[in-house]
């Protein structure tokens, strides 16, 4: 129910006492701005970790491998360890349900041409898999499918900023591309978060490339992504299992660490979490302080208002004014006033945020600023923060009993 | 209309109680206008909480308006005080923020009167104590008289049964006492039951009935003669 007398009398009440209601509610503006700050900064900080890692998905695992350290069963120290397209088989079928998705890698360093352009580039042969494990976002034409793997299609697709190099800014959708003397048909153009570098590749069906560059089965790389519901420990266990039995299948020493070399994503995430979730819960104890400081002062200052009005609310009882309408007095002005200081602490906060966001760049703080949810949540601390505030002074306040408040002093 | 019977009441000082109220017994019936005397301590302004629900008593009986006030819940007794009792203090107690019109429809708000009925109510009793020029000053900007006025005016704006007075003309001078003596006489003969505590003669006197009290008993209750307070207004 909207009492409007109610609400006259309470914003007559603090209307009439300017200064005692600026006062309480600069404890909250400030103890809000804290806050605020505080949570942007972490975010930002956040924000830094989660943007220097959005290169490829997640959750990617990489497989590389180079030369043998250690004599093992009888094999000299000193043998190369060539992946093969029967090795991607073996890890699709023996880790079915622990991958997500997979793909092999060529890599070539390749000049390319169109008309009187002319660049170099790097050339990656994929499966079409590739795309998700490398998170590449297709904007126009289509990415390297299983039938251009199965034809060994002479396509391509490529990175944004060889479409802007090689063909002015104009599309190079189903234009032909001379790579190294061969023509290929561009059927795709995909943009990258991981930056430049990332949209100067060109990517090619992996047997074409293997069938052009050597006549062979042989893979650079392979990346694939773990099984999406996995927790950190689950991944980093399917790391080391993967390890284990891609060491066995070469007949690799386990304790080889240059051979086969899996680099696993979660092994990073979990550092990266914790640090974070710490960060979190240390941002999260400050902040709460903070308001916590905030609520004490404004419930003391709410404490001084009842005492201070004690005669008022004394008149008040003595007119025939009930507990509840006392409480509701109180309590109100309490909630009104913690929630527009606190409103303004939380633009003030926003406005600060925005205002230092370039300056602050340079320290590792990407886009500090404070989301709507946070916005929303706070409002409903801010009120909840008013009623504790002001509830034991309004409790207070309702049980003064006139006689007293009104004997002459 | 109003019914004391055997009232006692002390009060906890330290260790020791202080006995205040020794047995009253007391009838006052509608339209009496009664002072209650007694110098300081002899219980007279307890008797007079009590009568207005501001304090309870320890023992005994009081009816107010064939309704017993025992055992009040907070909620009852500002219900109660709202609809039987107007209040007229010593210092006044007006709310310092609010204008005099304010003051006087505060108790209306506290009964739930929508705020055009209670301007036009107030408005009305500001009239009846002369004061409508004045209905938008803070009491700050009025004298003590004024004051007084308002807040008479306020003590009527509910309709009471009973108008309690607590040393009215304290803190006035000796021709606004007289004023405001006048005026409550005014008011106890349009019908209105007024009981004043005062411990000056002269106003006990403008009534029609006086009670002595002396250390928590009654020592005298006699009808006299009503001296007419002298208008200035």
């Amino acid at each position: 129910m909207f009492d409007i007398d109610l609400w006259r009398e309470i914003f007559q009440s603090i209307n009439k006492n300017r200064t005692r209601s600026l006062l309480s509610g600069f404890t909250v503006t400030f103890a809000i701005l804290l806050f605020t700050i505080l949570f942007g900064l972490a975010n930002g900080l956040n924000n830094t970790f989660s943007e220097a890692f959005v290169d490829e998905a997640s959750n990617a695992v990489f497989i590389r491998t180079g030369k043998t350290t250690k004599a093992h069963k009888g094999l000299q120290a000193g043998r190369t360890i060539q992946l093969k397209n029967r090795d991607f088989n073996f890890i699709r079928e023996e880790f079915d349900v622990e991958t997500e998705y997979i793909a092999s890698k060529v890599f070539k360093n390749i000049t390319a041409s169109y008309k009187n352009k002319k660049n170099n580039y790097s050339l990656t042969a994929v499966n079409p898999d590739n795309q998700y494990v490398e998170k590449s976002k297709v904007f126009s034409g289509r990415y390297i499918n299983q039938l251009d793997i199965g034809n060994k299609t002479k396509v391509i697709v490529i990175g944004k900023l060889v479409e802007e190099e090689l063909f002015s800014k104009k599309s190079g959708l189903g234009k032909y591309i001379n790579l190294s003397g061969i023509s290929y048909r561009v059927v795709g153009v995909f943009s990258d978060d991981g930056g430049d570098d990332e949209e100067r590749i060109i990517y090619m069906p992996l047997s074409t490339a293997q069938q052009i560059y050597g006549n062979n089965d042989y893979v650079d790389q392979i990346n694939l992504t773990y099984n999406p519901s996995f927790d950190y420990n689950q991944a980093i266990d399917f790391g080391l299992d993967l390890e284990k039995k891609l060491k066995s299948r070469f007949n690799i020493a386990p304790n080889d660490q240059r051979a086969v070399r899996v680099f696993n994503r979660a092994m990073q995430n979990k550092g990266i979490n914790q640090m974070t979730s710490v960060l979190g819960i240390l941002i999260l104890v400050i902040g709460m302080g903070t308001l916590i400081a905030g609520i004490v002062g404004i419930s003391n200052i709410m404490i001084f208002i009842v005492k201070e009005r004690t005669k008022e609310i004394g008149i008040r009882k003595a007119l025939g004014a009930s507990p509840k309408s006392i409480i509701s007095i109180i309590l109100i002005e309490s909630i009104l006033i913690t929630t527009i200081a606190g409103y303004l602490g939380l633009l003030l906060g926003a406005g600060i945020l925005e205002w230092a966001n370039s300056a602050l760049k340079t320290y590792f703080i990407t886009n500090p600023s404070v989301s709507k949810t946070l916005v929303l949540s706070a409002t409903l601390i801010l009120i909840g923060a008013g009623t504790l505030a002001g509830y034991l002074p309004a409790k207070k306040a309702s049980k003064i009993k006139p006689i007293v408040a009104l004997r002459d002093d | 209309m109003l019914e004391i019977n055997q009232l006692q009441k002390s009060y906890a000082i330290g260790d020791s109680s202080l006995h205040v109220l020794k047995g009253i017994d007391l009838s006052v019936s509608q339209g009496e206008m009664v002072a209650i005397m007694g110098s300081s301590g002899s219980g007279k302004s307890t008797l007079l909480n009590i009568i207005g629900m501001l304090d309870e008593a320890d023992s005994g009986d009081y009816v107010l308006d064939n309704v017993p006030i025992k055992n009040l819940t907070e909620k009852k007794a500002a219900i109660y005080r709202n609809k039987f009792l107007g209040f007229i203090f010593q210092s006044f107690n007006l709310i310092n923020y609010k204008n005099a019109l304010e003051n006087v429809a505060l108790p209306l708000y506290y009964q739930g009167l929508k705020r055009k009925e209670r301007q036009e109510k107030a408005r009305f009793h500001l009239q009846k104590v002369g004061l409508i020029d004045w209905q938008t000053h803070l009491p700050s900007e009025l004298s003590g008289g004024q004051k007084q006025r308002v807040a008479i005016a306020r003590a009527l704006a509910s309709n009471p049964k009973l108008l309690l007075a607590d040393e009215p003309t304290g803190a006035l001078d000796t021709t606004t006492s007289s004023d405001i003596m006048a005026f409550l006489q005014q008011l106890n003969e349009e019908g209105i039951t007024i009981l004043i505590v005062t411990h000056e003669e002269d106003i006990a006197a403008m009534c029609k009935r006086i009670i002595r009290l002396r250390d928590g008993v009654i020592m005298e209750d006699k009808k006299v003669t009503q001296v007419r307070a002298e208008s200035h207004v």
